[in-house]
């Protein structure tokens, strides 16, 4: 058929068009009749104690219709928000969970942590409520950073969880790494801090939500990346209601980035508040409560020591590091750190003994989980910042150090020590397309161009690799998964031979309208405008996980895949039979059924004809409609990465950081449309370059207050920072997945702060500069050319 | 955001009887800190005496070599005043450097010397200008009117109704911008007028000042290093997870050694 826009082209974005002429439907879109506004009234300590609530100030108001604290909570019986891992510490016990309530229950544990909800006729009648309600707080002292946290007479967050420890958690074999280190030519040594991040969606989180008194039907709209989940474990864990009376919708979402794939305590507050009202209740954050509630991430403290024997061949790592977990475990919270860190820790490297321990903490600052990445830039942060160390403690050439320890592409499929195996991947090629790609021969030259203008400049590589297509259900079930990670996908022909997709993953940017759409006008030979995609919606699609974990092609399209082969199968058992032929003898191509070696022919939308009116059908075998459905569990992680090099100029006057040339190689194994790829790298890599030179949520280390709480002091990273790109593919197809898809949504951010810091230090190495913590602003950079300007002390 | 009564004078007279008359009114100029500070309730004035109607308050003229600009002038139209760009073109570049495009629409030069925000660009010009701030009720010396951290020498209900710049020989102004914010990290506007120099800084400590040592030394030689040795004090600077006081100060020379270079584009 003419169509087809298949696998490998361009097409523009099929959602475009709504989100460009202003015609999407967001949360704060939906509008439902007689609906009212709520107000959550959050705590401004970082920790304190709840002595007690006034609400009579504020239902005196005209317009209020509840207030709502976590007594009221208490009184319904309600659940906790729950965690979905459960994980296990060094010594073999559970985790610490402590309940995280969806309101405040006689302690506040961060700034943001939420006390009461006031509904109101008006949003601003609720505004006024809000101020009204009287509260009087004990304020303790707070905790905010993961060191201090846990040393002794630090503040305690919950009396169970003695030294703020959540859990010890291990991996690997640190017998064989110690004994590697006996026998170590060179140990590379670096402390370093992984500096904690907030997303921030362009659109901000909102819900909506209404009750059916006549059914008993819930209705939740909610800006979320995974509904299913979000109904799941709202109606069974947290508000304990029926799950089929339950319907969540996550319509058109504006960037999610990880932040809004968890279930909020906004949502169940919310859901639970039109049952009480009796009347729609809306929601809408606006950015600074975005800042204190969306879940942030990153935040780590690490040392990490590299052993290498003297021809710079890697021995053993070893690494240790204080996770923050915020003031509770998030949705896959204290997963982040542990099963998303330690099993990266090989990168693309033939490391034969690795051990890795993560301190899971808890401090007064908002709830940390995934965001972009989530646990593998850390990862490869540390990898690759103590490769570049190592390389230079040692005098070999970072490329170089890097070429003698890569996993040569023939032994793939690679077992790493640290429980993952690599089924495909290049990662040599990527670095020597790379390096031709970046021109690193002419660097040179225009190192001593930026010298003649008084300003210094360097080069920095990250090799790297990350584990995506979150994600194979039993080993996830043995790491501590409560849930399963597969994902589904309906392939529903209509008569006219067009087709509705219905999957269980959520677009919210990342183009799957479009995508999703290429590999069914692939597969079936319809046309590309003839598939719809339907998603978000637990009306209208079978149960699925969500996006995250660069899991929507990978999980999700191979779902999608599945169930368009069955829609074939079917179809030629059909086309069997008008054709009078037999199954066997039946091909299908280009959206054509036909008898082998015949010029006797079905088209794709004759036989969808043939299904819904069976006048000629072979009801005897087969029931009439065409619609299949498929669900796919992955039998292993996918393994993209590549080589990823920055090119900076620092000026030493001011101590600014300009990137100068941004370069990027990557494996992301079959690619569906190349557009879309390129703009997913585009993003994830302004993201992790936002990391290294930006951006930085800080908090006040005696008050708990965030002070990088708006815009106006979180420095995103803006065009003009940027440097145009070079993006490219260098791929090799994943043997497991059903089109040899990585994915793709997460490997900019992965690669690209290791790169840039690395470069960042480069320019200053000179000066005998080792490393540079994030955010490499121009104080710090200033301070850092400072400090290694002055004569050292007599040692 | 709280509701509020709305006034538009079109007079300095109706003005000033709303301002004086209205319990708990404020002056609208631009908006760009008011209206933020209202709809955070930061703010929750009863009544808003908006002043984009009254003719006095606006245009932008050359006379006998000063630079008279109306109070409600916005941003955008310093910055392309012809004008101001062959006559004061320290102004017209410092005007295109602030916030952001919406901002330089909205923003006024009167309110932002009226706000005194320590950071605003706009301080260190009327500085080192030697402006005058023209109110409705008298006439400020520069030197007499910036009182540090948003506060001035303005009386309550006193409004700013033009500023008069005389134009310099020669005037530069640098800042380094607040990655996040885009304010003025350090802002350094150095002017030179009938041989004296006026050296002014902004965003680096509480509010805008001068700095004598930097004067007497480009008044002898008005080149970058002439400066590059003075060091300004990091005592009294401010501190703030962008950049502490030492680096501020530090910044404050690199900052007037690029508004001296600049100012000798001019001459």
């Amino acid at each position: 058929m003419s169509n087809v826009i298949g696998i490998g082209a361009a097409p523009r974005r099929k959602e475009d068009f709504r989100f460009l002429t202003g015609r999407g439907n967001y949360v704060a879109d939906v509008k439902r009749a007689d609906m009212t506004f709520g107000v959550f009234i959050r705590s401004p300590h970082g920790h304190a104690v709840i002595r007690g609530i006034d609400k009579a100030p504020a239902l005196a108001l005209p317009g209020v219709q509840a207030v709502l604290t976590g007594d009221d909570v208490a009184a319904d019986g309600l659940g906790s928000l729950p965690c979905g891992w459960g994980i296990h510490g060094a010594d073999g016990l559970p985790m610490k969970e402590p309940p995280f309530p969806m309101l405040a229950q006689g302690k506040v544990r961060f700034v943001g942590d939420m006390i009461a909800f006031v509904v109101a006729d008006t949003l601003e009648q609720a505004r006024a409520a809000a101020e009204a309600v009287v509260i009087d707080y004990a304020v303790l002292p707070a905790v905010v950073g993961v060191l201090e946290a846990v040393r002794p007479g630090a503040p305690q967050l919950f009396d169970d969880v003695p030294n703020n420890l959540c859990c010890d958690w291990e991996l690997g074999d640190k017998a064989a790494v110690a004994t590697a280190f006996k026998r170590a030519a060179h140990v590379a040594r670096l402390s370093l801090v992984n500096n904690r991040l907030i997303g921030n969606p362009m659109e901000p989180r909102a819900a909506i939500a209404e009750y059916n008194g006549g059914t008993g039907h819930y209705t939740l709209w909610t800006t979320s990346q995974f509904p299913h989940v979000v109904r799941f474990l709202m109606s069974a864990l947290v508000l304990k209601i029926p799950e089929q009376k339950m319907r969540v919708v996550a319509p058109d979402v504006g960037g999610g980035f990880g932040v809004k794939q968890f279930h909020y305590g906004e949502e169940a507050v919310i859901t639970w508040a039109a049952r009480q009202v009796g009347r729609p209740v809306k929601w809408v954050a606006d950015r600074s409560e975005g800042f204190v509630s969306d879940r942030h991430g990153r935040d780590h403290v690490t040392e990490a020591e590299l052993a290498l024997d003297q021809n710079g061949k890697f021995l053993a790592l070893k690494v240790v590091t204080f996770a923050n977990m915020g003031g509770y475990l998030s949705t896959f919270g204290p997963n982040i750190p542990t099963n998303l860190y330690g099993p990266l820790l090989s990168g693309v490297y033939m490391t034969p003994a690795i051990y890795c321990n993560v301190k899971v903490v808890f401090t007064n600052t908002v709830p940390v989980d995934a965001y972009r990445g989530a646990g593998r830039p850390e990862a490869t942060f540390v990898v690759e910042r103590l490769v570049d160390v190592a390389a230079a403690e040692m005098g070999i050439d970072r490329v170089e150090l890097r070429r003698r320890n890569i996993i040569p592409k023939e032994s793939y499929p690679y077992q790493t020590p640290v429980l993952v195996e690599y089924d495909s991947g290049d990662p040599m090629g990527c670095l020597e397309d790379a390096l031709a790609s970046a021109n690193v021969a002419g660097f040179a030259g225009r190192k001593a161009k930026s010298e003649r203008d008084g300003k210094f400049r360097g080069l920095g590589f990250s090799t790297y690799v990350e584990a995506c297509g979150l994600a194979p259900s039993r080993f996830a079930g043995r790491l501590g998964a409560r849930g399963g990670l597969y994902e589904s996908a309906t392939v529903r022909v209509h008569p006219t031979g067009q087709v509705t997709v219905l999957i269980g993953t959520h677009n919210h940017g990342q183009g799957h309208e479009t995508t999703f759409a290429q590999i069914v006008s692939e597969k079936l030979g319809v046309a590309f405008e003839n598939v719809d995609i339907v998603f978000g919606d637990t009306d209208r699609v079978q149960f699925g996980m969500g996006t995250y974990g660069s899991r929507s092609l990978v999980v999700g399209g191979a779902a999608l895949a599945k169930a368009s082969d069955k829609v074939v199968v079917k179809g030629k058992k059909i086309a069997a039979h008008l054709l009078e032929a037999g199954e066997q003898d039946i091909q299908f191509k280009a959206g054509v059924f036909s008898v082998a070696g015949t010029d006797r022919i079905k088209t794709f939308q004759e036989i969808a004809g043939a299904a819904y009116v069976p006048h000629d059908y072979p009801l005897e075998v087969l029931e009439p409609g065409l619609e299949e459905q498929a669900y796919y569990d992955p039998v292993n992680f996918t393994y993209p990465g590549g080589c990823h090099i920055a090119e900076v100029e620092v000026d030493p006057e001011t101590g600014t950081v300009t990137l100068e040339k941004y370069t990027a190689v990557d494996d992301v194994g079959t690619v569906i449309n190349p557009m879309i790829v390129e703009g997913q790298l585009h993003g994830g890599i302004v993201q992790g370059i936002g990391q290294a030179l930006y951006e930085n949520a800080v908090y006040d280390d005696i008050s708990g207050q965030l002070l990088s709480g708006s815009f106006m002091d979180y420095t995103m990273p803006r065009a003009d920072h940027l440097p145009n790109m070079t993006i490219k593919t260098h791929s090799t197809l994943c043997t497991h997945t059903p089109m040899g898809v990585k994915g793709c949504g997460e490997v900019g951010t992965i690669g690209s702060p290791a790169a840039v810091i690395n470069a960042v230090v480069d320019a200053l190495s000179h000066l005998g500069v080792q490393h540079v913590d994030m955010p490499a602003t121009p104080n710090r950079i200033w301070r850092v050319i400072q400090n290694a300007a002055m004569p050292r002390a007599a040692e | 955001m709280r509701s509020f009564a709305f006034h538009r004078p079109n007079t300095l007279y109706e003005m000033s009887a709303l301002l004086g008359g209205v319990i708990d009114s404020v002056p609208l100029a631009g908006g760009m800190t008011l209206l933020p500070t209202i709809k955070q309730r930061l703010a929750a004035p009863a009544a808003l005496v908006d002043l984009s109607k009254i003719p006095q308050m606006f245009g932008i003229a050359v006379t006998d070599g000063v630079l008279t600009i109306g109070a409600m002038t916005r941003h955008v139209d310093v910055a392309e005043s012809a004008e101001i760009r062959s006559k004061v073109p320290l102004l017209a570049s410092l005007a295109a450097g602030i916030g952001d495009p919406a901002v330089r629409n909205r923003g006024t030069i009167g309110g932002s010397v009226a706000n005194n925000d320590p950071s605003a660009d706009y301080p260190a010009a009327v500085l080192a200008l030697d402006a005058t701030i023209v109110t409705d009720r008298r006439e400020i010396a520069a030197d007499a009117f910036f009182k540090g951290l948003f506060a001035t020498a303005l009386e309550p209900e006193e409004i700013i109704t033009a500023v008069r710049f005389p134009v310099p020989s020669a005037g530069g102004y640098a800042k380094f911008k607040s990655p996040a914010s885009r304010y003025a990290l350090v802002g350094v506007c150095v002017a030179q007028k009938a041989g004296k120099i006026r050296v002014a800084v902004t965003g680096a400590g509480p509010g805008v000042f001068r700095i004598g040592a930097m004067e007497a030394a480009l008044e002898s030689s008005f080149t970058p290093d002439a400066i590059a040795v003075i060091k300004v004090s990091s005592e009294n600077l401010s501190s703030d997870i962008h950049a502490d006081a030492e680096y501020r100060a530090h910044l404050v020379t690199v900052m007037a050694k690029k508004a001296v270079m600049a100012a000798l584009q001019t001459l």
